[in-house]
């Protein structure tokens, strides 16, 4: 079979079945999925605007597509979702900045 | 922009959207018939549980054009509800103890026999409900006056809002109505409205504005209380959500917008059985602009008029064979089914 990419958007819609090969710890895993989502602390719409950010994070093409079709069901808007991408890059570029440090520390160990 | 009748649109034919709605079952038999779910669910045939709503669509002339309408209204439309038909629908509210009659559109005040109906329904001792778009309050001087008319007449007010910021609303209802919206919602509130201790009922409808579903309704009303009221001052009763039906003019942006399998999908994996039982054609009659009767405005919308052994005219009305009817469904039915159900009273479950 032919595929052009590796990702293909039909196979979001099959995620349940992970469970097929390993039963006890899908159903366990989805019990667990559905419990974090559920109203809490947190409202389900910040819930899923954290999972929209995750998702960019991770760079997961299902869970972007789920999730900005999730927020926008919780009611999100266009800048609430764009503001969540903007939380994932500034906390991904403060990661690889904050090495900065790393390699400051270590540049004037080496050096004179 | 045109109503989809103007532009002489395929859409605009009911029996072609009634084609599109049950092809995909032809063709792929993927999603299943309405009408076998309720059969699954032993409510085949679907029987009224009473009428306890009449609900009067007195015409399909409205000043906008959202283009999400079920009604395919616009300024553009001039099929409106005549006084004489009006009489009739008194006739057969007399006749009964129907508690509450639901007036929408269209703009309902547009048509010129508007104030005297409401006046009439008041005067049998029924609840007036308004679907109000909002933004006629603000269209023309003679409208102004409409929420101190509203509350001399203890009438609720259900009204648009799709969202609580400007960009959302307008994509769906129009450039600028977001503002006007809100300029209404003020001028309601200012005559009690919303307001806590008046009694005055003001209720939004949140419609997606989009190809994707209602989140839930309790949290979306929170979210559209405090942003209101923190941004704009306006304060409401309770927020309905409603799902958008695949016909009319969403249907034509579902299919323009290549969304319409997505969204019939998403609506069939999340039919409830339990929003299946509390359909609201259970408990409400619906009247078109000429009289004619249906099961929903949905229905009347598709020309499905009522099954042929109940009167199918507001002259011939009879509670008794009405109540003892077959309810029309299809596969648009589905959009009242979805998830936690959908009715103009907002979710069912």
């Amino acid at each position: 079979m032919e595929k052009s990419t590796y990702y293909n958007p039909a196979d979001l819609a099959k995620f349940g079945n992970i469970s097929d090969w390993q039963p006890e710890m899908g159903r366990k895993f989805f019990d667990y999925y559905g419990e974090v989502f559920k109203e809490g602390a947190l409202t389900e719409r910040e819930k899923s605007l954290i999972a929209l950010a995750v998702a960019h994070a991770v760079q997961c093409p299902y869970c972007i597509d789920a999730y900005t079709t999730d927020s926008l069901q919780k009611g999100a808007d266009e800048a609430q979702m764009m503001e969540a991408v903007h939380v994932a890059a500034a906390i991904k570029g403060g990661a690889a900045l904050v090495h900065g440090v790393q390699m400051m520390n270590k540049a004037k160990e080496l050096s004179m | 922009m045109k109503s989809l009748h103007a532009q002489h649109h395929p859409l605009a034919d009911t029996g072609y959207q009634l084609t599109v709605l049950t092809q995909a079952e032809v063709e792929g038999a993927h999603q299943p018939l309405f009408a076998m779910r309720l059969r699954e669910a032993g409510l085949l045939p679907l029987r009224p549980t009473g009428i306890t709503v009449m609900q009067v669509n007195v015409g399909k002339m409205c000043n906008q054009t959202c283009r999400h309408c079920h009604v395919d209204a616009g300024p553009d439309r001039t099929e409106i509800m005549t006084r004489a038909t009006m009489q009739l629908c008194l006739d057969a509210l007399a006749r009964t103890d129907i508690a509450v009659v639901d007036l929408t559109g269209g703009a309902p005040e547009m048509n010129p026999d508007f104030r005297w109906f409401v006046e009439q329904i008041s005067a049998l001792g029924r609840e007036v409900i308004v679907r109000c778009n909002l933004t006629i309050i603000v269209a023309n001087p003679k409208y102004h006056d409409l929420p101190e008319f509203f509350a001399r007449h203890r009438v609720r007010v259900v009204s648009s809002l799709p969202h609580f910021s400007a960009v959302r609303t307008d994509a769906q209802r129009g450039e600028g109505v977001f503002g006007r919206s809100i300029k209404a919602l003020r001028m309601l509130n200012e005559a009690g409205y919303g307001v806590e201790g008046t009694g005055l009922s003001l209720d939004l409808v949140y419609n997606p504005s989009g190809a994707f579903l209602p989140g839930s309704q309790a949290g979306l009303e929170r979210d559209f209380k405090q942003r209101l009221l923190r941004e704009h001052g306006v304060v409401f009763n309770n927020l309905l959500t409603i799902t958008n039906l695949p016909i009319s003019r969403f249907l034509e942006y579902l299919l323009e917008s290549g969304n319409y399998e997505s969204y019939m999908d998403k609506l069939v994996q999340a039919y409830n059985p339990v929003a299946a039982a509390n359909v609201m054609c259970r408990s409400t009659l619906s009247v078109g602009w000429d009289g004619q009767l249906y099961d929903c405005d949905f229905n009347q919308q598709l020309d499905l008029l009522v099954e042929g052994r109940a009167p199918q005219h507001i002259r011939d009305f009879n509670l008794e064979t009405l109540n003892g009817r077959a309810i029309v469904v299809n596969q648009h039915c589905y959009g009242c089914t979805a998830g936690a159900g959908s009715s103009c009273g907002g979710a069912t479950t």
